[in-house]
């Protein structure tokens, strides 16, 4: 690096401070930290899963999967779910418009879907409980109730935030912490999407084909 | 269903009764009327002098990065003693309780003991320790003022320490888990261990996990997001990589922990099975889920280590690092390797010599880049103008240590070999090799090469050599015993011993731990003493050292707002590279500063989830409802604080830079 340095490049590198400084803008790391909230709680579901893919076979002689699975039941709860997130998504984009009471429609749209979902599974329980097919019956139905139900205390979890932003955005508007807010909401809501959608594979399809 | 049949629960108190408290052990009974003068003695001591609004205001809810790192490092030490005193009764049991004598500690007790002494000694000493380094070190290394999240910095930190008063309480009110630091079912299941113990330990350990977690998620994202202008990855300080690989590691493989104890508690309250013995249940499901954490947490701790020692050997050789990329390569490599050995950890459990091989070899893989880190501390003090102060000799000390540590841990990776040294004291001689030799060395150096920047003052450095020598000599003599015993195939956790010419060995293993002993109060006297002779041992540089990195580049200890400006960086050693060439410290042109406000929700939240904690011990399930209700209620409210910053005023600005220029003037003059 032979040449020599213009004055301009010089300047810059005996340059040790920030002069003129403005104030960083609050809440720059949320959604970068959001997600990596979200990826571990990824694992969480990873170890689940896992459980489920050990000791998903461990009957006890008791009921399996295809005694137990009503797809066309799981198959109108995926598409509560999936229409929640569509809804979601149309939320997001009265946001970005500014318009805040279709975003409120968009969100109560979306809750209703939620609890559509969290009804159905519900009933889903209480019916296999019924059964007998309960949580201690075998490691099979403990994985089942364990894995299916941390799902279900997300949405549940998700409802109650909704539900929360709703109020703060009825309060406020859309300020900037209540859109940051409504992005990380959003990344939740789709990321429980897309664990169903593992769940609804990998336990029940495949779980039928066991 | 094979339960047990359910006791008749009183509805107030659970299953707490008079019965819980330990009045028929005399050793606890002793220890708790100590812990209650002492305490008495402090609450006493803080109200006669009316320090609880000081407190309050400026400890308990600060948001201030430096402050929260304090409080991790004093609540480290307080456990090291708590955890040092249980290594101390083990060793006294086992030096007495030989032939006819039944040592003092009757099996429940010692049980108990050698549970809580890993427990305490990993997640309540060691996290504490090297999340406090990172948090007081890591923003002021980059230029920034603060965390990311400086609430979730609060709320991790008293989360913590929810888990430690849960564990503390388990002394006097109850008992501790039985079960080894691990609680490998079906040991821990309800069937084999029905009392309170392992409840305490999943509690303690989830309310803990999540501090520990959020604290993960919170570095990263600065480190990620508030570097200054300038700090490349590859200009990043050593320790602050460091720092970026252990946090990787805290948010991919503490969900794991969290997963696996919530399956051991489903088992234990609902009933389910996961890990029993029968009904499809599978035991080594957990003994391989716990470990797929628990490997990658030894690097944990062990990383940010690494970069204290990078940073001491460089500072206190006046060269820049040698091998500064193959340290950050060497780094991300253990990282990602550390998750594929965790097998190792039970080569015995049966899985086949190919399972075996497979995590035999990756484990000898890791020792690689390892190795290579130490060749780049060799090489940095080759031809460098070493100064011996007290970091640096512990630096050393860790060098030749470790060494040896890392060689007995390669010798364990051979599966054959495993087969004859699994559970023996030989292990246990490994892991304190490493975890002493590694992890707490480099902690003490740590503290002693940070300290000044933190109070403003250096430590003594006579009763810090009093320290050094009897840790260092402490430690080889009470775990050279241990490799020799379990080489003749003495396994861990023994009570009681038949074969009396085992005994001299424990007898030289006790008096080394009696060493350590003189070396961990030589080290609180170096404390006392240092803040007696604060005056004959003032920083006011705040570069004590002649330091390379940014945090040298503040006064000691730093101001709230850390940097006036925003500092710009040319070079890896930013305050070395400024240092070179001519900085001028700007002493006009402030401006009011925006910082983050304090606030009491992580105490409180804090508080709700040891309330929380206890009544799930204790099965108060009234209580246990109450203060989950309160948890998301206060979380709800709290979310309706939007005013969550404030300008730091521009006099006080101009008011810290003044009487910094004055300190500053004391030197030159």
């Amino acid at each position: 690096m032979g040449h020599a340095l213009t004055t301009e490049q010089a300047a810059a590198r005996t340059l040790f401070y920030q002069a003129d400084e403005h104030d960083h803008e609050a809440g720059g790391s949320t959604l970068l930290g959001f997600w990596i909230y979200l990826m571990s709680d990824c694992l969480i579901f990873a170890v689940l899963f896992a459980t489920y893919g050990v000791v998903g076979g461990n009957y006890a002689a008791g009921p399996g999967p295809k005694d137990l699975f009503d797809l066309s039941l799981v198959a109108l709860n995926t598409s509560m779910l999936l229409l929640s997130s569509m809804t979601y998504g149309f939320a997001m984009l009265s946001s970005y418009r500014n318009k805040v009471a279709a975003t409120q429609v968009w969100l109560v749209v979306t809750g209703l879907f939620g609890a559509a979902f969290l009804g159905i599974e519900l009933y889903e329980f209480a019916h296999m409980i019924h059964e007998g097919a309960t949580p201690q019956r075998s490691a099979f139905l403990s994985a089942f109730f364990t894995l299916v139900g941390t799902h279900g205390l997300h949405v549940t979890f998700g409802i109650v935030w909704l539900i929360t932003l709703m109020v703060q955005i009825g309060k406020h508007g859309l300020n900037k912490a209540n859109a940051r807010r409504l992005a990380c909401l959003s990344l939740f809501w789709h990321f429980l999407d897309v664990i169903w959608i593992g769940v609804f594979t990998f336990v029940y399809l495949m779980g039928m084909l066991r | 269903m094979m339960q047990a049949e359910l006791p008749v629960l009183d509805p107030i108190f659970g299953r707490l009764s008079l019965a819980a408290l330990p009045l028929h052990e005399p050793i606890l009974v002793a220890t708790f009327v100590a812990v209650a003068i002492g305490g008495i003695a402090l609450l006493a001591g803080v109200t006669r002098y009316q320090l609880w609004g000081y407190l309050w205001r400026e400890w308990i809810t600060t948001i201030d990065h430096k402050r929260i790192g304090i409080m991790y490092m004093i609540l480290g030490i307080i456990m090291l003693l708590r955890g040092f005193a249980d290594a101390v009764m083990m060793r006294l049991q086992q030096m007495m309780a030989f032939g006819g004598s039944e040592g003092y500690l009757n099996a429940h007790h010692y049980d108990q003991i050698f549970t809580a002494h890993g427990v305490i000694m990993i997640f309540f000493v060691a996290m504490p320790l090297v999340t406090g380094l990172m948090n007081y070190i890591v923003p002021l290394q980059i230029g920034a003022r603060d965390v990311a999240f400086p609430f979730l910095n609060n709320f991790s930190f008293w989360m913590t320490t929810a888990g430690a008063i849960l564990v503390m309480f388990s002394l006097f009110v109850g008992e501790f888990a039985r079960t080894g630091w691990l609680a490998y079912p079906p040991l821990s299941g309800i069937q084999y261990s029905p009392d309170v113990g392992v409840d305490y330990y999943i509690w303690a350990l989830q309310i803990a996990g999540v501090g520990t977690l959020l604290s993960g998620v919170n570095l990263l994202a600065t480190i990620i997001k508030m570097r200054a202008p300038g700090m490349t990855l590859m200009k990043m300080p050593v320790f602050t990589w460091t720092s970026l690989c252990t946090n990787v590691l805290i948010v991919a493989a503490f969900p794991v922990l969290t997963a696996v104890l919530v399956l051991l508690s489903l088992d234990r309250y609902v009933g389910t099975n996961f890990f029993t013995n029968d009904f499809g249940g599978n035991p080594m499901m957990y003994v391989n889920l716990i470990w797929i954490w628990g490997h990658p947490e030894v690097y944990i701790l062990i990383l940010p280590l690494f970069g204290v020692y990078s940073e001491v050997t460089s500072t206190f050789c006046g060269k820049k690092l040698f091998g500064y990329s193959s340290m950050v390569y060497a780094t991300v490599v253990i990282t990602i390797l550390s998750y594929i050995v965790w097998l190792h950890h039970f080569f015995t459990m049966g899985s086949g010599a190919s399972v075996n091989s497979f995590f035999g070899i990756t484990t000898m893989i890791i020792s690689i880049p390892t190795g290579a880190k130490i060749f780049n501390w060799l090489f940095t003090m080759y031809r460098g103008r070493i100064r011996f102060e007290l970091p640096m000799m512990w630096t050393v000390a860790f060098m030749l240590t470790f060494v040896i540590g890392g060689m007995t841990g390669v010798l364990l990776a051979v599966p054959p070999a495993d087969f004859v040294l699994h559970n023996s004291l030989f292990l246990i001689a490994h892991f304190h090799n490493v975890i002493i030799g590694g992890v707490l060395f480099g902690l003490f150096a740590g503290i002693n090469y940070w300290f000044p920047k933190a109070f403003g003052f250096k430590l003594d450095r006579f009763w810090g050599l009093v320290s050094f020598w009897f840790w260092v000599i402490g430690f080889w003599v009470a775990f050279t015993p241990l490799y020799v015993l379990g080489l003749m195939g003495v396994t861990r956790r023994l009570r009681y011993f038949e074969d009396p010419s085992l005994q001299i060995w424990f007898q030289i293993a006790a008096v080394g731990a009696g060493l350590i002993a003189i070396g961990i109060g030589a080290m609180l006297i170096q404390f006392y003493v240092s803040i007696r002779k604060r005056n004959e041992l003032r920083d006011t540089t705040g570069d004590p050292w002649d330091g390379r990195t940014l945090e040298w580049s503040t006064s000691s200890p730093p101001p709230a707002y850390n940097f006036a400006f925003t500092p710009i960086i040319h070079d890896g050693d930013a305050w070395w590279d400024m240092k070179q060439r001519g900085y001028q410290r700007p002493l006009s042109g402030f401006r009011a500063i925006l910082m983050p406000a304090n606030t009491g929700a992580g105490f409180v939240l804090a508080a709700l989830s040891t309330a929380f904690g206890f009544a799930m011990v204790w099965y108060m399930w009234w209580l246990a409802i109450a203060s989950f209700i309160g948890i998301v209620g206060f979380t709800i409210y709290h979310t309706f604080n939007y005013k969550r910053e404030f300008h730091l005023p521009l006099e006080y600005v101009v008011h810290a830079e003044e009487e910094r220029s004055r300190q500053l003037a004391t030197v030159r003059s």
